[in-house]
Formats: C-alpha cells, sequence, structure tokens
C-alpha cells in the first residue's frame, strides 16, 4: 500500500513540497505567473519571440459578443476554444467541421451553437478560471497532428509535457488521449502517459492513471514503438521559453503539427509530479545537476542547452557518466 | 532525512522559529507560576461569567433602574459582582430579593448598563430556604372566573399536594385537547399566562410565583431569560417548567446548560423609572480555574502589562475571542493533513469554518445537516445548470436555494420534534453555497470519484478539526494562555518549511518502492 520515505529519496522522486519549496518559489518569481497562467498572453508572448503556437482565431471578451460568435466562425474548418485562464484541460472544447448550426466533437457528438454561446457565457463568468475570476474565451486553429502519430491517440491531439530548468530540458513525456480522457491529452483525466528520452524521443515506459500498459487501451497500438519526429527540434522550442518566460521551473506543452511542426501550446508555472512515474526514474537527481550549473551555463544559447540536456540525461547507463 | 538540506541562508528562518516557541513558552509558564492558571486539565472548578446588558432610552430628567439578581442557590455561589455604568450611582440591595439599583440625576438617549457576577459551580447546598411570597387576592370576570374555578376544581380533584396540583393544572394547559374552558383562558390571558398561572394557583391557596433563569450555555451573547413557576410547600419550594416554552423537554436536567435562577421570588427583573424601551441581555461564559487561581487574580491587579489576558475584555467580546483564538489551532490542522498527511479538499480553509459551525451544533446533527444540505444543494444545482445561466447569478440562485433548504430542514425537524434540527442555521451560508457549486463543477469535470475524494478530504478535515477545537485540553490552554498562539505560529512556520513527503505520496510513488 505505502512505501518508505527513504526508498523513494534513494530512487531521487521530487514531492510536491519540495517542488514547491525548492523549485517553484525559488526559480518561479511570483510576478511572472499572470504571464502563463494566461494563455492569450502566453501565445501574444511566443507569437513575439518567434516560438510558433496554433494561430489565434479570434477572442471572445465579453458576454455582449458571444452572439458573434457564428460570424467569427463561419470560414474555419476546425477549432479549439478555451478559457484563458483555464488549467487541466477544464473548459476546452475541440470541434471540428461545421454547418452553420451544428459542430462535431472528435468523438462525434454534435454540439449545437446555442450549446456553443452557453458554454463561452460560462468561461466569460469565470467557471473555468482560478478562484472563478471573470476570463475571456480564446479560439484557435485546430492542430492537425503529425501522421506518424496516427494511432497513438484516441478522438484527440497528443501533447508532449517537457519539464524544462533553467533553460535545460530536464524531462519529457508524451500525453496521449483515450475515450476517457475527452480529446485532450490531460493525465488525470485518463490521458495515457508515456515517458520520452530526453536524448532520443524515444518512448521508456508507459502509465495511465497510475497502471503501467504496453499498448494503447482504444487504438491498441504497440507504445513501445512510437517515434516522435523533429525531437531535437521540439527541444529547442521547448528550451527557449525559459528565456522568454523567465519562469526557472516550467512545463512546457508541445504539440507537433502536420503543417509547422514542432509548436507551443502552453506554458505551466506549476508542473506535476506524474511525469516520474510515466518516465520510470525521479526529477530529484536531474534537477541538481542543474542547481550546480553557473550563471553563466545557464545564460548558453537554447541549442547548446539542449545539447547537454541530451547528454546529461539519456535514458543510457552510459551516457549518464557524462554528468 | 525528510528534511530539506541544511543551509545557512536559513539560520534566521529558524532563529525566528525558535524566538518564537521561547516567546509562547515562556508567556505560558509566566501565567501558569504567576497566576496560578493550571495547564492541567482536570482538578479545576467551573465558574461562570454571566454579564447582563441593560439598555433603555432615558427622557432626561432622573432616572432609576433597578434589576434583580442572583443570589446563591443549590448548585452556584455568587464569587464577586460588578456593574459598569459612568455618570450611574450604583447600590447593591441584599435580602430576600438582591438587586442592584442604578441611579443618576439626569440622563438622556440610549443608555447601556452593565453588569457582571462571577458564579462557581459548587456541590453545596444554599442552606437558607427562601420564605414563600404571601397569598394575593384575586378575582376574574365572567366568564373567565367559572373557566378559572372549573380548570382548579379539576386539578384539585386529582391532585394531593401543592406540588402535584401544579402538575395537574400544567398539564392541562400543555395538552392539546381543547377543552372549552382552557381555549377560552390561553386565547384572552396569551400573553400573561404565567401570571394567570400564579394567580390560580394563589386563588387555591398554593404560595407561587414567576421567577425567571438563566440557562448557562458557553459562548451564547444576547440571551434572554427564561420564565418559570416556583411553587411553596411550606418553607420548601419546587421549580416548575411552563408548558410551551421551547425545548420544554429537560431545562431543567440538562447537564451541559445548568439553569441559574436569576430571580428567586417573583419581583420584576427590571424596572426602569425615568426611561422607556428597556431590555436586558445576557452574555456568559464558562471558564475553569483553581480555587486558588481565583484568589490570585482577585489580588493581582487587572491592569499589569504582563498580565496580558483576555479575561480583562467584557464578557461578550471573551465570548467572540474564545472562538476566534480556536481558529489557529483549526487550521494548524488543516496545515497538518495538507502539507503532512497530501488530503486535498475542497477550498483550503473551507474545512475550518464546517468545523466551527460544528461546535455549535455537535458533530452527528452537524454531519448529517451538512449531508443532507449538500446533497439536496447538488441535486437542485444540477437542474440550475441547465438553466443556462450566468455564474454570479448561478450562486445567487444556490445561495437562495440552500437558505430554502435550510429553513424547510428546521421547520420540519422541528415539527417533528427534533429541536436539534434548529441548529442547522449556524452553518455559513455563503460557504456551503460555493461548496455546492465547486462540487457540482468538480462532478461535471472530473466525475463523482473527485467529488467523493475532494469532499470526503474535506469532511474528514473538518471533522478533525473540530476534534481538535472542542477538546476541553485545547480549549483550556488556547482561552487561557495566549502563548499558545506563538506555539502554534511556530509550528506551522515549520510545517510550511517541509520539504519531505506527503504520506499520500508515499502510495502514490509506491511503484517506486521496490
Ligand atoms: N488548438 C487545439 N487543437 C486541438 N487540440 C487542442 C488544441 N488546444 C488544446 N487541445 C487539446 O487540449 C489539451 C489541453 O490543452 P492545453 O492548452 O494544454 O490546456 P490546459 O492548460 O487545460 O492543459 C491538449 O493536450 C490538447 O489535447
Ligand atoms: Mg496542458
Amino acid at each position: 500500500m505505502f512505501t518508505f520515505p527513504w526508498r523513494l529519496e534513494r530512487r531521487g522522486i521530487l514531492g510536491m513540497n519540495r517542488r514547491n519549496i525548492s523549485y517553484i518559489s525559488r526559480y518561479n518569481p511570483r510576478r511572472l505567473y499572470p504571464l502563463v497562467d494566461n494563455k492569450l498572453k502566453t501565445k501574444l508572448l511566443a507569437q513575439k519571440a518567434g516560438i510558433t503556437t496554433p494561430a489565434l482565431i479570434g477572442t471572445v471578451q465579453n458576454q455582449h459578443d458571444v452572439s458573434l460568435l457564428a460570424d467569427l466562425l463561419r470560414d474555419v474548418p476546425g477549432f479549439a476554444i478555451k478559457p484563458a485562464k483555464g488549467s487541466g484541460g477544464k473548459g476546452i472544447l475541440v470541434l471540428s467541421r461545421h454547418d452553420d448550426e451544428q459542430y462535431i466533437k472528435n468523438s462525434g457528438a454534435l454540439v449545437t451553437l446555442a450549446e456553443l454561446q452557453r458554454h463561452v457565457s460560462n468561461i466569460l463568468s469565470g467557471l473555468y478560471s482560478l478562484g472563478g475570476s471573470p476570463d475571456i474565451a480564446i479560439i484557435e486553429e485546430l492542430i492537425e497532428f503529425d501522421q506518424q502519430l496516427g494511432g497513438y491517440s484516441f478522438e484527440g491531439v497528443p501533447d508532449i509535457r517537457v519539464i524544462v530548468c533553467r533553460g535545460y530540458p530536464v524531462m519529457a513525456m508524451m500525453r496521449l488521449s483515450t475515450r476517457n480522457s475527452d480529446g485532450k491529452a490531460n493525465l488525470h483525466q485518463g490521458a495515457v502517459g508515456v515517458g520520452l528520452d530526453i536524448a532520443t524521443g524515444r518512448p521508456l515506459k508507459a502509465v495511465q492513471n497510475g497502471l503501467s500498459v504496453e499498448r494503447h487501451p482504444d487504438t491498441g497500438r504497440e507504445l513501445s514503438e512510437l517515434v516522435i519526429p523533429q525531437w531535437g527540434q521540439l527541444l529547442e522550442l521547448a528550451a527557449r521559453c525559459y528565456e522568454e518566460s523567465g519562469l526557472g521551473y516550467l512545463g512546457t506543452d508541445m504539440v507537433l503539427d502536420r503543417r509547422y511542426g514542432p509548436m507551443l501550446l502552453e506554458l505551466n508555472a506549476r508542473p506535476g509530479l506524474t511525469i516520474q512515474v510515466a518516465n520510470g526514474c525521479g526529477l530529484l537527481p536531474r534537477l541538481k545537476i542543474i542547481d550546480a550549473l553557473s550563471d553563466a551555463d545557464v545564460a548558453r544559447p537554447a541549442a547548446e542547452r539542449v545539447a547537454l540536456s541530451r547528454q546529461w540525461f539519456a535514458a543510457q547507463p552510459e551516457l549518464k557518466t557524462g554528468a | 532525512m525528510n528534511i530539506g538540506p541544511f543551509s545557512f541562508t536559513r539560520i534566521p528562518f529558524f532563529l525566528l522559529v525558535g524566538f518564537l516557541l521561547v516567546i509562547g513558552i515562556v508567556l505560558t509558564l509566566h501565567r501558569h507560576w504567576m497566576y496560578e492558571v493550571p495547564l492541567v486539565y482536570g482538578e479545576t472548578q467551573t465558574i461562570w461569567s454571566v454579564e447582563a446588558k441593560v439598555e433603555f432610552n432615558a427622557h432626561g430628567g432622573p432616572v432609576k433602574v433597578s434589576m434583580a439578581r442572583p443570589s446563591a442557590q443549590d448548585g452556584f455561589t455568587v464569587l464577586k459582582e460588578a456593574g459598569a455604568s459612568p455618570g450611574y450611582g450604583l447600590n447593591f440591595m441584599d435580602g430576600n430579593e438582591p438587586r442592584a439599583e442604578w441611579t443618576v440625576r439626569g440622563a438622556k438617549g440610549k443608555q447601556e448598563l452593565f453588569y457582571r457576577a462571577e458564579i462557581l459551580v459548587s456541590q453545596m447546598q444554599s442552606g437558607a430556604d427562601l420564605p414563600p411570597p404571601s397569598i394575593q387576592p384575586v378575582s376574574w370576570p365572567e366568564p373567565y372566573a367559572s373557566a378559572v374555578n372549573e380548570v382548579l376544581a379539576g386539578a384539585y380533584a386529582t391532585s394531593a399536594d401543592n406540588y402535584s396540583l401544579t402538575r395537574e393544572l400544567l398539564k392541562r394547559f400543555q395538552e392539546d385537547e381543547t377543552a372549552q374552558h382552557i381555549e377560552l383562558l390561553r386565547t384572552h390571558y396569551a400573553d400573561q399566562l404565567p401570571e394567570l398561572w400564579v394567580d390560580m394557583l394563589h386563588k387555591a391557596r398554593v404560595p407561587a410565583s414567576v421567577v425567571y433563569g438563566l440557562n448557562l450555555q458557553d459562548g451564547r451573547r444576547r440571551q434572554n431569560l427564561t420564565p418559570l413557576l416556583r411553587v411553596w410547600n411550606g418553607n420548601d419550594s419546587e421549580i416548575f417548567e411552563l408548558p410551551g416554552e421551547e425545548s420544554n423537554a429537560s431545562l431543567l436536567l440538562a447537564a451541559d446548560a445548568p439553569l441559574l435562577l436569576w430571580e428567586q421570588r417573583g419581583a420584576p427583573v427590571l424596572d426602569v423609572t425615568g426611561g422607556t424601551d428597556s431590555s436586558i441581555r445576557f452574555s456568559m461564559l464558562k471558564r475553569e480555574e483553581s480555587t486558588y487561581a481565583n484568589i490570585a487574580e482577585n489580588l493581582s491587579s487587572q491592569h499589569d502589562f504582563l498580565n496580558f489576558s483576555i479575561h480583562s475584555l467584557p464578557v461578550e467580546e471573551q465570548a467572540m475571542f474564545k472562538t476566534i483564538l480556536l481558529i489557529p489551532i483549526g487550521a494548524l490542522i488543516v496545515c497538518i493533513l495538507r502539507i503532512i498527511i497530501g488530503i486535498r479538499t475542497s477550498g483550503t480553509f473551507m474545512p475550518v469554518l464546517i468545523a466551527l459551525a460544528f461546535i455549535q451544533t455537535s458533530l452527528v446533527t452537524g454531519l448529517i445537516g451538512f449531508l443532507l444540505v449538500v446533497a439536496t444543494g447538488l441535486f437542485i444545482r444540477s437542474y440550475l445548470s441547465r438553466l443556462n445561466l450566468l455564474l454570479v447569478a448561478r450562486i445567487t440562485a444556490v445561495i437562495i436555494t440552500v437558505i430554502a433548504i435550510i429553513s424547510i430542514f428546521s421547520v420540519l425537524s422541528y415539527k417533528v420534534g427534533l429541536t436539534e434540527g434548529l441548529k442547522i442555521t449556524f452553518f455559513p451560508m455563503i460557504i456551503l453555497s460555493w461548496t455546492i457549486e465547486r462540487m457540482s463543477i468538480l462532478w461535471e469535470e472530473e466525475g463523482g470519484r473527485e467529488v467523493m475524494v475532494q469532499g470526503g478530504g474535506s469532511l474528514l478535515t473538518a471533522v478533525l478539526a473540530y476534534w481538535a477545537m472542542s477538546d476541553p485540553w485545547v480549549r483550556h490552554l488556547t482561552f487561557n494562555f495566549i502563548g499558545i498562539q506563538f506555539i502554534v505560529l511556530a509550528l506551522v512556520l515549520l510545517i510550511g518549511s517541509y520539504t519531505g513527503y506527503r504520506l499520500l505520496e508515499l502510495k502514490r510513488f509506491k511503484a517506486f518502492g521496490s
């Protein structure tokens, strides 16, 4: 039922309290939180810095504009609506193909315009935002995920979570949506987490709801055959989010689009700890290496940092001695 | 090995914690040694501080206020009395009917007078019996006189002595059976039934009077006196509860709420000349102290700086502080459960507020009430969510629903005779509404499991916080030793810097344990 704390300590598992005290409050200045807690701000920031993100179709800022929704969406083949201040997949609606009155979820369920308007006004009144503060709704272009990932995800876009500490990618995991997770790739909603080798982007281990799995529960694809294309580029993009956001302990959510390649979906100032379970190893030893780095190391260009990370944090035991 | 790496930058922090601990302990010990307040809860005596607050509007001329004072009686001894009343002369009159009399040459506008007594709960019998009041000649106009005679004759026939006569008489007014003459008397003397009974007893040559009692319940404020009937048999007397008074089940027997007779012989409780709109309200507070401490506190001056104690506040404020000083204990429990154990709750300190409500309602009633309200609320909220309302309006609707639920439950339970159900009104309604709103969103978003996890976590936390806050030891320590607050603060700081694993993480990451 329980294990002993020293065992976790030996495996280098990062716990919630230490994450909060030793990483989040140490590396993430409070005043920078609004940047990442608001997806619109993150998006604008990324656009300015030349980090690709899904194109913004429009925003709905107040109740009055809800009626204009149909016009806004007239010529759009597919889109995602999300609360700017939402988290954990809450309030996200991914819709495609429509006639003027109806939209279709990935699952095939129909959503009427009236339901959509109600959803947007819920977003505006703060239903999905932290503490219920008023919010705005973001409408962005649908991501068309890379062909090579087909069959690995059920009715939804898989995303790749990369933990970036002081600009160095330290651990990565792919999240595959399942029937349960309703087209969203958030783990606690039942998505499958696949730990990825930082050096190669190859899968290490997969878990769903805390239990190991071999195959995708809905599509049956063997998870060990997963290959992430453009891995180096993806890591570099993730690493660059450090300079742009200023946050030293960051969870970046990346996606691979068939047209635009790796893209940034959102940033997270309080990334979760399940990534350790999906990787089968603890974050602490890696974070300690980063803790020991000098300011000069942190100031290296992103490409160099990624190269170092790939060398230090490779899953193969013989490469680990490089640290 | 669970404690984070010790580094020199943390020295000021540990100094602060140490400093707070030392202050806390020194203050506590100082109070223990200098004022003999026992650290150990137990070998103590119970003292009630009762404060009467008289309010009235003075007309501008001379004012005389005369108030009944409690005197020694079975189970209680009056230790000391004091009055506060700027500008007034104050006299305590003793005798069979002890009274306090405030006088002033001229006063205008709203006046407030205070009287405060320290009353020791003791097993001693009061000794001196109160002589019975003299029997007044009474008469009634027709048709009431014949109704009275009829009732009295019936009661007389089925009784043996003064006490059983009284019991029979009261029983007739209690029963719902609507004998015509009872109805007649009841409607005509609706507001003066107690006086009517006394007159009827006098007619039967039984000495009796309406006396007033105060139910002593810790921390209560703005309480009223309860009228009671006292009947004499020679120099002996007995107290009867009046039918129709609330909670007539066991006012006299309730162990947790002893009854103090404020006025023992039928004199008016409050008599104001030169003013109108007078009212009298009572606040009371229970305290456990060693007998010696009581004397010691009397000796020591109240204005001693180091004797920083909330006992120097008026009783009404003390009662409020008693609750306030417990809140840190509840919050400490929340800290422990969240940081050390890792329990998830809905709303960080919501459980503490729920626990405070439990203190007022008692645990079982509180739990049942909470579950009833939240479950019904969730049910109704699921309908509201289909109405397509804006958030603020929806929460308002939930608040109104919660109030409606609470009113309905109160009335229903009262009708069925469960006065316990009335206590449901102690719940913080706005907080309950937010809880319902949050739970229902959680339900829609994450499913029933997460609702059970967080709802269960909140309730568990609330129950533990309730146990901690209602523990007589904890209450004794927090109320009597201000130093405890510093110790709690130091503990919270320490917990706040704990970087080890949470207990539930040992389960979450158990895959790494092999
Ligand atoms: N534009 C989009 N197109 C398709 N799917 C999307 C889009 N945006 C988000 N999603 C889906 O929703 C999930 C959560 O989105 P994200 O922006 O990370 O929000 P959150 O903060 O709630 O995690 C993603 O993992 C993805 O599966
Ligand atoms: Mg995300």
